[in-house]
């Protein structure tokens, strides 16, 4: 079981540095939508029981929503917006991926230095948690477009999703639903946002977002 | 000392040039044609061995010496690395240095030599060699030592024993890892798509050619031979330390790495007919991906 | 109750959006609020039981910012119906750049308004933290549509940093949570209750340093939310920007709900023995945001910002209460009822002022009280009253604070705090007194469709200002007991007197 455990969240960190990495916003997307894949399959390996019910649920309803239905609602967005599909970032590509392989370091150190209470299945888990949060917030502070930060946002909620389903693994299913559908309306609400940016500038561009301010030189 | 302790030297000094033609007729098979016949790099280091040199005026001894330097050094890397579940010639703890510092004087040859013709297209060719090198060290480096705690001991001979299936299923996702980081590396230094083509013509496109633009005759030779026994000695390591099946007998152990090598070369042959090479400032980010997936592989191990 | 307080704007919302008739839905509109505060009030009669094993409970803090929100939400409704009705249809001409936009539908933005009307219910009754998490992000969703009414750039611009900032913040308060849930998990290792009857109750066995994270984060997160600085950057965008009832919802409303969640932090962070930390922390946010929103009301040339940047201002007043505990906490809680019901009148003023004079630009209004003779005086009334001046209620609260701080000694905070108000203060009345003053602008300000020129003053828009001020003056005269009463027990969650 360690052992799935432990190449499962490998791979979850193979995504973070592959959406680092990648270029093309299509790309990031379904990186993405692999990552909410991933993750849906945490809650029957780190959680109770391999098939017990609660765990089925949440799987079944985190591979639906972030495997399927995200990804479809931002493609869409995508589509929607007839714009050039790469990315521009303000930090190049090779220092966005020394940065992530540098905060899985960070999350590796800060989980070694946490003192947890109950045992977690594996070692991996906080640290693994904690470099996707900080990859997310990276995807989110260095990108450009409003599609990539709208996927930093997800990916950051992912992070905070393993970290919940490793260190507090009988959380009331009400509450991981309702968790699940506030992500998904931001995201659905998001989509129709950068829609609307689209049609206001014909790019999805956030540098366009930056008239107000409070000094305006004279 | 055990059968391919030092049958394993001489069937690298014989059969390396086969493995590039084997790539060569893959390649040819996946693009319809027939192709040359495997057996063509054979030929063509006759060819080039029973030709003159001509050297350039602006070139010094540095430009004579460095073949001869390039390929001393592979050959005494093929005594380090083992084969075929024996352990090598010249094998001892933190061997796997050795191999590194020898592979990067071999470079070092190359790259002098380049420079000493004067020419830009060299100077050009040998910038981004070095540059390329620096990335692809670390991740060398990384995987290697990674191998070595898996296996507990950093000579290369104990990382081939300790492979074998418990291994594998032991150390659970850090071997996929070291594999994925060394089949980066082993297209980078060998000058393979997606990093750099070996089949282009133009100048400015290449990395590796351009470098021995100005050899011609036996250097030339000489240095297409210690390309051939790099690829060799980089395939050899990747196929001992990640192939996990030890018979027990020499003889079937030396097939099953022979079986090993000439599926690395399908495999390369296989990558380079279907992918296109990388933009040029896509290669470091290919790279520094690979470092990054053997740094991982470390801390898992170390673990 | 509670379950009809939430579930009746919701199902409002819901028609809303499928009715086809405008006056049809702004009744609506109307009819939820009325039914909502009479919910409300009923509730103080008799307080509701708790529901859904201790899910869902409305105590001392939760009735008073439920109060706020609901007397806020019928002010609004009531000057929506009027707002709508006025508001051009189709094309229309931005007067800052003259570029074309149109505005939401309507059943958008009524039906965005009854959802919200709706979370920032669920926040003040909900009782388990990871439900509070839910309901806070849901106000956040409910808002942005609501940011979004004139579809133009700036708009976009401001709902598309109010999203971001506040998900990842908000986000961060998720953090927080579950490392609140690690810190309860104990040594029997049973399931941690996140209720936060059951936290205050076992505080005694919370891990303290996962606590003390824990704290951390829901600050950082909540904060945003509240608009504590430095998370305050998406507040004077999205304040601006917004239709003017929108931003008095958003001042006066929930910000209160984010204090409220800062609030139910600080409450387990006491039982955990940890409340210094909490103090001290909530201290220097609440100084900090008191002198940045000075520096930036100094001087503003958008008067919609002046009034964000005020919002910022008290509640770094409403952190520092909390923080100096004792007296300090019950001018807090005095000053959300008192700040809400001034930043109301002041935005929904501010509203008539765009409406009159086509402009955000300070520089553009001049002679408002000759112009708008009810909202004119008001406008000059709201910036007295929310600079803290007597004998409105603002004064009443800061001086308590203020009295809190120098009972315990502070005079370091005390003597920082009056600077930082006096700022505010020179800052605000310049502007304010410069617009009220003065002859009316060359060829007099553009005349509003539907309305010559010259014309008297619809009382239509300035009548729920206008009741909303008495109420200010009112509190700054005489409290009435009740509310005492349930301003005293909400300081008393968090050690105050």
């Amino acid at each position: 079981m360690t052992g799935w455990l432990d190449t499962l969240l490998v791979l979850i960190v193979l995504t973070n540095l592959k959406l680092l990495g990648t270029s093309r916003l299509g790309g990031c997307i379904r990186v993405v939508a692999a990552q909410g894949v991933l993750l849906g399959g945490l809650p029957l390996l780190a959680g109770g029981g391999l098939l017990a019910p609660r765990a089925l649920l949440l799987a079944a309803a985190g591979v639906g929503l972030k495997g399927i239905v995200f990804p479809w609602l931002l493609l869409r967005a995508l589509r929607e917006a007839k714009v050039q599909r790469e990315v521009q970032p303000y930090l190049g590509f090779t220092a966005s991926m020394l940065i992530g392989a540098g905060v899985l370091g960070i999350g590796l150190w800060a989980g070694s230095r946490l003192p947890l209470p109950t045992a977690v299945r594996s070692s991996l888990l906080v640290p693994v948690a904690l470099a996707t949060m900080l990859t997310g917030l990276l995807v989110v502070v260095s990108r450009s477009k409003a599609i990539t930060q709208v996927l930093g946002y997800l990916v950051f909620e992912n992070g905070i999703y393993a970290f919940g389903v490793g260190i507090a693994p009988d959380a009331p299913v009400l509450v991981e639903l309702g968790i699940l559908l506030d992500v998904f309306v931001a995201v659905f609400v998001m989509g129709i946002m950068i829609f609307h940016i689209n049609r206001e500038f014909d790019d999805i561009d956030t540098e366009r977002l930056s008239e107000l301010r409070d000094w305006r030189p004279e | 000392m055990r059968t391919w302790t030092w049958l394993h030297p001489l069937i690298a000094l014989a059969f390396a040039p086969l493995l590039g033609g084997l790539i060569a007729r893959t390649k040819a098979v996946f693009a319809g044609r027939t192709g040359a016949p495997v057996l063509q790099p054979y030929f063509d280091l006759a060819k080039l061995f029973r030709k003159g040199a001509v050297y350039s005026r602006t070139t010094t001894t540095v430009f004579r010496a460095a073949p001869t330097v390039g390929l001393a050094a592979i050959i005494v890397a093929t005594l380090v690395v083992p084969f075929g579940g024996a352990p090598a010639l010249l094998a001892f703890p933190g061997d796997f240095l050795l191999v590194v510092g020898l592979l990067a004087i071999g470079r070092f040859a190359t790259v002098i030599a380049a420079l000493d013709t004067g020419s830009s297209f060299e100077g050009m060719g040998a910038s981004r060699e070095v540059q390329f090198a620096a990335l692809a060290e670390p991740a060398l480096f990384l995987s290697l030592a990674a191998a070595g705690l898996a296996a507990g001991g950093s000579s290369l001979s104990r990382m081939q024993a300790a492979a074998s299936v418990e291994s594998w299923l032991a150390a659970g996702p850090a071997l996929p890892l070291i594999a994925a980081a060394l089949i980066a590396v082993v297209l980078a230094e060998n000058s393979r798509i997606p990093v750099d083509d070996p089949n282009t013509h133009l100048e400015l496109t290449m990395i590796h050619e351009v470098m021995i633009l100005d050899h011609g005759g036996p250097d030339l030779g000489l240095i297409l031979y210690g390309a051939a026994l790099k690829l060799w000695v980089m395939g050899a390591l990747l196929v001992n330390i990640v192939l996990p099946f030890r018979a027990g007998d020499a003889w079937v152990d030396g097939g099953i790495s022979l079986a090993g090598m000439v599926l690395l070369a399908v495999a390369i042959g296989t990558i380079e007919s279907s992918m296109a090479r990388l933009r040029l400032t896509r290669v470091p980010q290919l790279l520094v991906g690979a470092a990054t997936l053997a740094a991982l592989a470390l801390v898992l191990v170390l673990r | 109750m509670i379950p009809a307080l939430i579930a009746l704007p919701a199902l409002a919302g819901v028609a809303a959006f499928t009715l086809k008739r405008d006056a049809v839905r702004r009744a609506l509109l109307i009819g939820a609020a009325i039914g909502h505060g009479a919910m409300t009030a009923s509730c103080w009669w008799r307080r509701p039981e708790p529901v859904a094993s201790g899910w869902l409970a409305l105590d001392a803090a939760g009735l008073l910012f439920l109060t706020l929100t609901s007397l806020l939400f019928l002010a609004s409704a009531v000057y929506a119906a009027h707002y709508l009705r006025h508001e051009e249809r189709g094309r229309r001409t931005d007067f800052k750049e003259g570029l074309l936009f149109s505005n939401a539908p309507e059943a958008v933005f009524t039906g965005c308004l009854l959802f919200f009307l709706s979370t920032m219910t669920l926040v003040c009754a909900s009782r388990h933290l990871g439900l509070l998490w839910v309901a806070v992000e849901g106000t956040t969703l409910a808002s942005a549509p609501l940011i979004y009414f004139h579809r133009h750039h700036r708009s976009l611009e401001a709902t598309w940093k109010y999203l971001v900032i506040c998900s990842v913040g908000i986000g961060l308060a998720l953090l927080g949570t579950l490392c609140l849930a690690v810190a309860g998990a104990g040594s029997e290792g049973g399931p941690a209750s996140m209720v936060i009857d059951d936290l205050i109750a076992r505080g005694g066995t919370l891990q303290p340093d996962w606590l003390r994270l824990a704290f951390l984060l829901l600050l950082v997160g909540y904060g945003t939310k509240m608009g504590l600085a430095p998370l305050h950057t998406w507040l004077p965008d999205a304040h601006s920007e917004s239709p003017s009832l929108v931003s008095a919802l958003l001042s006066g409303a929930v910000l209160n709900c984010a204090f409220l969640a800062v609030l139910r932090s600080q409450q387990v962070l006491e039982a955990g023995g940890q409340g210094d930390l909490g103090r001290n922390l909530l201290m220097t946010f609440g100084l900090a945001s008191m002198g940045l929103a000075g520096v930036f009301v100094l001087g503003q040339t958008d008067y919609k910002r002046m009034l964000a940047y005020s919002s910022v201002e008290h509640m770094g007043i409403l952190a520092l209460g909390v923080g100096i505990g004792g007296a300090g906490a019950r001018g807090a809680m005095l000053h959300a009822v008192n700040h809400s019901l001034t930043k109301g009148v002041l935005f929904l003023v501010a509203g008539n002022i765009l409406h009159l004079y086509r402009t955000k630009e300070v520089a553009g209004v001049r002679g408002l009280v000759r112009a708008l003779p009810i909202s004119g005086p008001l406008w000059i009334a709201g910036m007295l009253a929310v600079t803290g001046s007597p004998p409105f209620g603002p004064f009443l609260s800061e001086f308590t604070v203020l009295y809190g701080a120098l009972e315990q000694g502070r005079s370091v905070v005390a003597a920082l705090y009056l600077v930082f108000l006096a700022i505010v203060f020179v800052g605000m009345g310049q502007t304010v007194l410069r617009m009220s003053q003065g002859p009316l602008p060359e060829g007099g300000p553009a005349p509003a469709a539907g309305r010559p020129a010259g014309a008297a003053e619809p009382w239509t828009s300035a009548m729920v200002p206008a009741a909303l001020a008495l109420i200010v003056l009112m509190l700054g005269v005489y409290v009435p007991p009740a509310l005492d009463a349930i301003v005293l027990e909400a300081a008393g969650l968090v050690g105050g007197r």
